[in-house]
């Protein structure tokens, strides 16, 4: 890898002062390195950071269909990785144009990058440096401890997408000025809404309540208001004594659980795994906003290079090789997904509609068609709008909240499915769906979401270790479940259950499903649709490297 | 429903079905599958199952810059096989199962040409959503753009393209580069120790069978290898006989020869070929609805072994043909088609029978040829009771040299192991005592791994 020539980085120079102008935020410094095919043989298995840590199946073709990109959600063709400073890969024989599409392209990842709060975690340190020593550590422990170091990475990287990024998150985003005690927020968020499910009327009235004490007793508010509470519900101090005991553990973080409670871990001879397992649950973390805002960013970036592509005078004699590569990258495919077509488009979209007001209880209330074409109240609030999105949106709220009719109308989108032919033996694709909500859907069902496994603690408390999988109407890769939850076993040090949900192999694949799709909420026991398919519960059990299974309940009637 | 189909079915069924065999029958009949084989004309369209079309399958690298990770050549990219095996072994003596799979072919080479790619792989296992699974109302649905009423066919799509239609994709290291000869190698060498054709006969001329080894048997004088003594000395003896030096040959006295440098003959390795018989090789594969999954995983991963070691054995000598079977069969022109024919439809196995059984009789095969059948399936036979298979199977007996049928068991019926319709009938007709050297069953449960294959194929060839 060499860095690019002095003549390409000026280029990149230029471009960085045009889209500093065009609003887009970055550090100063970035690095480009040009990429021959040698160097990507390298970097591909380690989704393009030099320095990670060394890993044999790095050396070995991996088997990627079943799982795909659930398996693997750092991308190994990445042309930019989000590192201080950013470095981007190019092809040593682009010409000038087209680099200055790319580097138009590079700089608004870097924007997204260094910006979105999805990644907020990335921020404060360089991946590059951290990985180096990542590196160093496993190397030298690998130099003491031989092949054991491999299988702690084994069966560390087993579980790695079972991480608590959002837990991550969610302590780096706590604002400091909602400091309220942990027994308010039990008494606000669980107790009155899970414990008691109270109207909404009556929640109003208890913050207010609240609200009341604080005024009235100032610093003594809070505790003359769980004075009252008591005497209104006796049972909460139990309750919450109960959940704060639960609560301290309480996360979806297998590795870190185990590095927290697993006592063969912290037997002193064993202390070294937990450096490794740390080693992996952290680059696991640090790549988990990528892939959940792939449409965001690619769509981001596209918009970018294309807006100031056009504005930039260096376009000028290479306008139509330009329209060509641009096309090649964001046109809609007739059949297909393209994150950069979509995500482009949607940003389009919602300038438009923020810039003529249309993001507005207003228009929304307005139901004649010709009325909602020709609305425009003016507000040119495109820009910021976008900005905020890129800002605070991951994937899922950007297509939950965005797709709309309207949209789908206007690019002429349409869910397409296939089905049999036999009497020609050919799949014939037709128009399943023009209506939003179907669309939608589709793009929210394949967007990246591992599997929701939950510790249960309370079962969890002696030797034996519980995971709940919370079923959203897909079983787990069947086979995969062995050797995972050996991997498990070994750094729990004892037997480990796992509960899932499992169509029951007696009546096989007649009809139909009740699934529901992962945002909304599963409902055991409810009937699904006629002919749905029949879910039980089964619980494994990894005991001394042995798996057993047996049926816990059925799921439906 | 496929309408012959349902007629064949119609005609079991007037001869008497038990009630669960008849739900196992209609299950494969409704079974909306096919096997993906091209029909003359399609009109394509994009392709569905295309990682392309899916939305994390596109990067910037190869989006923008059309790069993609340029695969060395195996053989230098994976540092040795036998240090992974060497691993693998390690670990089961850690007590952990093996993780390394030899010999699954990743991408062989479009068009027909005999290209396998054989590596060692594996999986890294975790917790994850089996994507294979579609709630059946839901279908495989992506997006599209463009014009098109709700419910109109905007095109058509063979599941597997015709051999050179070409897809051009991304990523994913193209299999047309590696040859044979390299890839092949360390599975080729790994196997070839372990087995050969059983029953060889002398018979034709038209092409040699020919294996090399090599062996000490050119003669060199001067210098070389291995002293060979008594050519040595007889060439002694016939330098000192010339030179006058041995007055009486009743009492030779050896210390007073003279020993020139080129009288010393050394043997020197060398090359042999090995003429042998020629020989071809038919494989038959079930590809039929139930054979979806594990079995279908183990039949072609067996045949790609028998496959590989046969072009690395024999040097590409053997030819090979390539028949695929539901409730017919058809022959596809090479390993790559035959490997990748998805599975749909019925089973009969007297189709494929019959079909080997009049390729044989049309082209006159044995009498030139050695004639190896190696066949595998899930054991389901809609023929239950074999009247129609085993007529076709004795006659195939009266010129092969060796039939080998593999059955994978799928793990539902593994309860009552060994009650597959294939390998009852088979059992039932004494054929397997009658001709113990000429037709071999090998059955094994559909979660079989990689050793237990080879062993397979050991029972089956040994």
């Amino acid at each position: 890898m060499e860095l690019i020539s002095q003549h390409t980085k000026k280029i990149m120079e230029g471009c960085k002062e045009r889209a500093r102008d065009a609003g887009l935020r970055f550090d100063n410094e970035t690095l480009e390195y040009i990429v021959t095919n040698r160097d990507m043989i390298e970097l591909s298995p380690k989704v393009m950071i030099p320095t990670l840590y060394d890993y044999w199946v790095q050396d070995v073709e991996v088997l990627k269909e079943k799982g795909r990109y659930e398996l693997y959600p750092g991308n190994p063709y990445e042309t930019v990785i989000n590192t201080r400073p950013a470095i981007s890969f190019y092809n040593d024989n682009n010409p000038d144009w087209l680099n200055v599409m790319i580097f138009y392209h590079v700089l608004a990842h870097i924007d997204f990058f260094q910006n979105n709060t999805f990644f907020r975690h990335t921020w404060d340190f360089d991946l590059t440096g951290r990985a180096l020593a990542d590196k160093r550590l496993i190397a030298k422990l690998r130099s003491e401890k031989g092949r054991w170091v491999d299988y702690v990475i084994e069966f560390s990287r087993g579980v790695d997408n079972l991480v608590g990024y959002f837990d991550e998150l969610s302590r780096l985003h706590r604002s400091s000025q909602a400091d309220c005690s942990r027994r308010l927020d039990y008494y606000l968020d669980v107790f009155l809404q899970q414990v008691k499910k109270v109207k909404i009327n009556q929640y109003v009235k208890e913050i207010e309540r609240f609200n009341d004490c604080r005024r009235k007793y100032g610093e003594r508010g809070e505790s003359t208001f769980f004075a009252d509470t008591a005497v209104k519900y006796p049972e909460f101090e139990a309750l919450f004594e109960k959940s704060s005991r639960v609560a301290k553990g309480r996360n979806r973080d297998l590795l870190q659980f185990l590095m927290d409670h697993s006592e063969f871990l912290n037997k002193e001879e064993n202390k070294w795994m937990k450096m490794v397992m740390e080693v992996v649950r952290k680059t696991s973390i640090y790549f988990q906003p990528q892939i959940r805002t792939k449409i965001m960013n690619e769509g981001w970036a596209s918009y970018w290079h294309e807006k100031l592509y056009m504005q930039d005078e260096r376009i000028r004699g290479h306008e139509i090789e330009f329209a060509r590569a641009h096309a090649g990258v964001t046109a809609m495919p007739r059949v297909g997904m393209n994150p950069y077509a979509l995500g482009m488009r949607l940003f389009y979209f919602i300038e438009e509609m923020a810039d003529k007001g249309k993001l507005s209880y207003d228009f929304e209330r307005l139901l004649d068609i010709k009325q909602r074409e020709k609305y425009d109240r003016n507000v040119g609030a495109g820009l910021k709008t976008i900005f905020d999105l890129r800002e605070n949106f991951c994937d899922f709220m950007f297509v939950n909240t965005f797709v709309d009719q309207d949209f789908v109308d206007k690019n002429k989108l349409f869910v397409a499915d296939r089905r049999m032919n036999q009497e020609r033996m050919t799949w014939e694709i037709y128009v399943k769906s023009r209506k939003a909500e179907d669309y939608r859907q589709m793009v929210l069902d394949s967007l990246y979401h591992p599997p929701w496994i939950e510790l249960d603690q309370e079962s969890s408390a002696g030797k034996t270790l519980k995971l709940i999988h919370r079923f959203e109407g897909k079983p787990l890769v069947s086979e995969y479940i062995a050797n995972t939850m050996l991997g498990i076993e070994f750094l729990w040090g004892g037997p480990v259950q796992l509960e899932t949900s499992e169509v029951d192999a007696e009546t096989p694949a007649e009809v139909g499903s009740g699934a529901p799709a992962f945002w909304t909420p599963p409902q055991p026991g409810a009937p699904g649709p006629a002919g749905a398919l029949k879910w039980r519960r089964v619980l494994y059990e990894m005991k001394d490297r042995q798996l057993s299974r047996v049926v816990v309940a059925p799921f439906t009637t | 429903m496929n309408p012959r189909l349902k007629a064949f079915f119609n005609s079991i069924k007037v001869q008497g079905l038990s009630v669960e065999r008849e739900r196992r029958l209609l299950q494969e009949l409704n079974s909306d599958g096919d096997h993906g084989l091209v029909p003359p004309t399609v009109r394509p369209a994009g392709r569905l199952d295309d990682t392309l079309a899916r939305l994390y399958g596109a990067s910037d690298l190869w989006a923008i810059q059309k790069m993609e990770a340029g695969q060395g050549s195996y053989t230098t990219n994976i540092r040795s096989l036998d240090e992974l095996l060497e691993r693998d072994k390690q670990r089961e003596q850690d007590g952990f199962p093996r993780k390394i799979r030899v010999g699954r072919m990743i991408r062989p080479g479009r068009g027909g040409d005999d290209k396998v790619v054989v590596v060692p792989t594996t999986v890294e296992e975790k917790f994850l959503h089996d994507p294979s699974f579609q709630p059946p109302e839901k279908g495989d649905s992506t997006g599209g753009t463009g014009d098109g009423e709700e419910g109109e066919v905007i095109g058509e799509q063979p599941v597997r393209p015709e051999p050179g239609a070409g897809t051009g994709g991304a990523g994913q290291g193209e299999g047309g580069a590696h040859e044979v000869e390299s890839s092949a190698y360390d599975l080729g060498r790994i196997l070839s120790e372990k087995f050969e054709l059983p029953n060889l006969k002398e018979k034709g001329k038209k092409r040699s069978l020919s294996r090399y080894t090599y062996d000490l048997t050119d003669k060199n004088r001067g210098f070389g290898q291995v002293l060979d003594k008594k050519a040595t000395l007889r060439s002694v003896l016939e330098t000192n006989i010339g030179l006058g030096n041995v007055p009486d040959f009743n009492d030779i006295d050896t210390t007073r020869l003279l020993i020139t440098p080129r009288d010393k003959v050394y043997r020197v390795l060398s090359k042999e070929k090995d003429y042998e018989s020629q020989a071809m090789i038919f494989f038959l594969r079930d590809y039929s609805g139930s054979m979806s999954g594990k079995p279908t995983d183990i039949v072609v991963t067996q045949h790609v072994l028998i496959y590989s070691w046969l072009l690395f054995q024999y040097e590409k000598q053997v030819e090979s043909r390539f028949i695929l079977h539901d409730t017919e069969a058809r022959e596809v022109p090479d390993f790559y088609t035959y490997y990748n024919s998805k599975v749909a439809g019925g089973t009969r196995v007297a189709a494929a029978y019959k079909m080997v059984n009049e390729i044989v009789d049309k082209e006159n095969l044995a009498k030139d040829y050695n004639i190896y059948v190696f066949h595998g399936t899930d054991g389901d036979d809609w023929d239950s009771s074999g009247q129609e298979a085993l007529p076709e199977l004795e006659k195939m007996l009266k010129y092969a040299s060796r039939i080998g049928i593999t059955i994978a068991e799928h793990v539902a019926a593994m309860n009552n192991a060994g009650n597959t319709e294939v390998q009852r009938y088979l059992t039932q007709s004494g054929l397997l005592e009658k001709h113990p050297s000429l037709i071999r069953l090998d059955v094994m449960g559909e979660d079989a791994d990689e050793p237990r294959m080879i062993e397979g194929i050991k029972t089956l060839i040994s």
